[in-house]
């Protein structure tokens, strides 16, 4: 009965190996290389840890998580602030509710490319949608795009507006949770919507808030291709992103060691950012 | 809140969701004097835009080519999901729970880590410029491993027993006899990894520089960065709209399923 023994590994097998050639061996590999500098060509060559003092020098380095750090403190609340209101307003319709959650999540099934040259239409300085109805109602253009101090938080409400449909969904499983018992209590007892709110709503969507939260920060730092049709990066790299910055070192200078380096050195951040958020959230409710 | 201020907002907010869509497919259908416009209906009406952007970019090839990887590696995701998933769930053996954490391990960990090397992997494997290299790095991945073995953890076991009784082997109880009874997982599989796969730009613009090999996401990014659209917008916006073409219209049919499955999907990162 040996087959019976072989029998699991074999139907594990295609795991085993991906697991190996795909998440053990670059893994590994991505820590040797930050120790060396390697352009694919030549040898590599040992530098010790240089390339971890050049990232604490590196101006961009710094800049990008800077960038990131913006792009979520609005990122962030506007996803949770909006998801909230619009999951709300659903959990108490009836009638259209499946049209409204399917208008919702259009933008989240489409491509970031297609979104991105939307909105690049959409945010335009001289024939933007947005500048023509603000020159209409008779205000003055916004540099939507080309200010260094505007751009990134204008690719965080395009994000927000892309991804909030997925969170309005999961708000909404979470709110439907709640038992209508517990709000007619609290009426009862005469407490404020806030009350209700914080008391009751609050700690029982407290774990989709976590995930809210945990999922906006990765696609924070995941950041690309919104950046890179966007702005490419500009203006004077307000918008470059993390991972645009190691595609940049990589493949338009051929920094192997570098650029895995600041992939080692962003992915630690986001495991400290996410741990900190943990601990936060944990303590909040 | 009353009912009228309730259905006002959600209507204002369903419009602000769906109108921009709809003014991108006018105004790829406008003249380029009439894209100014912001009503609904396409201003001096033409395909201008549309034969120019197929004259200059190869954009029915490069939709082949993403049919192609996306059909491809979503069946291979199936397969090898449904294979490690039912070992998981149903087999004892040595190293299962090993197994269990490397799935989550992997899930954990940021893709900014494991670019490079991969990129070097596929240098190596000779890979650059071929479909191997849109498709083999996806061609297992964590969640659905994760969804299957859920799933077949609530099957019951007499289904397994009867089939083993009439000699079936472990595949043909897996994809013959268990598969049928958890179809939703399979369809919440399906529209996860495909439309991953249809919309990923990242890894085509590393691993691709060929262009007849070139996947749509990629291709339209290129066109749309590259200057190749001269600033034409109507242009630009053509190629978007037929980016986004196929992957809506599979949406309007499978709507509800698409909203089940990143519902689940979002829950169980």
């Amino acid at each position: 009965m040996t087959t019976k023994h072989v029998t699991p590994y074999l139907l594990v097998s295609p795991y085993l190996v991906h697991f190996a050639v795909f998440v053990a061996f670059p893994v590994v590999f991505s820590v040797i290389l930050t120790f060396h500098d390697w352009n694919i060509i030549a040898p590599m060559q040992y530098v010790g840890g240089a390339n971890y003092a050049r990232v604490v020098q590196d101006r961009l380095f710094w800049q990008a998580i800077g960038n990131t750090l913006r792009f979520l403190v609005v990122h962030i609340p506007l996803q949770i602030g909006v998801a909230l209101l619009l999951a709300e307003l659903l959990n108490r319709t009836v009638r259209g509710a499946a049209f409204f959650r399917a208008a919702f999540f259009l933008p989240v099934i489409v491509s970031g490319v297609v979104v991105t040259i939307l909105w690049q239409q959409l945010l335009g300085f001289n024939s933007g949608l947005l500048n023509r109805l603000l020159v209409g109602v008779g205000l003055g253009r916004v540099a939507w795009l080309d200010d260094a101090g505007v751009a990134m938080y204008s690719i965080a409400v395009m994000a927000t507006w892309k991804n909030v449909g997925l969170y309005v969904i999961l708000f909404l499983v979470g709110l439907q949770s709640v038992p209508v018992a517990y709000y007619e209590a609290a009426d009862m007892e005469g407490a404020t919507a806030w009350q209700k709110f914080r008391y009751i709503t609050l700690p029982i969507i407290n774990p989709t808030l976590f995930t809210v939260v945990v999922l906006s920060t990765i696609s924070g730092f995941s950041l690309f291709i919104e950046p890179y049709i966007m702005t490419e990066g500009g203006p004077m790299n307000s918008t470059l992103s993390a991972v645009m910055y190691i595609y940049k070192q990589a493949f338009q200078y051929y920094n192997m060691g570098y650029s895995a380096t600041l992939g080692v050195c962003f992915a630690l951040i986001i495991l400290f950012v996410v741990v900190l958020q943990r601990r936060f959230i944990e303590q909040e409710v | 809140m009353n009912r009228f201020l309730r259905y006002g907002l959600l209507t204002l907010a369903a419009l602000s969701f769906v109108y921009p869509f709809v003014w991108m497919v006018s105004a790829s259908l406008s003249s380029e004097g009439g894209l100014a416009s912001l009503v609904l209906l396409p201003a001096g009406f033409t395909w201008a835009n549309y034969t120019t952007v197929l004259s200059r970019i190869p954009l029915g090839r490069a939709f082949l080519n993403s049919a192609f990887v996306a059909i491809v590696t979503t069946g291979l995701v199936l397969v090898s999901g449904a294979m490690v998933g039912y070992a998981l769930a149903r087999l004892r053996f040595w190293g299962r729970d090993w197994i269990f954490y490397g799935i989550i391990f992997t899930m954990t960990l940021p893709f900014q880590i494991t670019l490079i090397p991969n990129y070097i992997t596929m240098v190596r494997l000779g890979w650059v410029d071929t479909y191997y290299a849109l498709i083999v790095p996806f061609a297992l991945n964590s969640l659905s491993i994760l969804l299957f073995r859920q799933a077949f953890q609530g099957l019951p076991q007499a289904l397994i027993d009867a089939a083993r009784m009439d000699g079936a082997g472990e595949l043909r109880i897996i994809f013959q006899i268990l598969v049928p009874n958890i179809l939703s997982t399979v369809l919440t599989i399906t529209i996860l990894t495909f439309m991953g796969l249809w919309n990923e730009a990242l890894w085509p613009l590393i691993v691709i520089r060929d262009e007849p090999t070139m996947t749509m996401p990629q291709l339209v990014t290129l066109f749309s960065v590259g200057g190749r659209a001269e600033g034409q917008l109507g242009v630009k916006i053509a190629a978007a709209v037929m980016l986004a073409v196929p992957i809506v219209t599979m949406y309007l049919f499978f709507q509800r399923y698409f909203i089940q499955s990143m519902a689940s999907s979002g829950l169980k990162d």
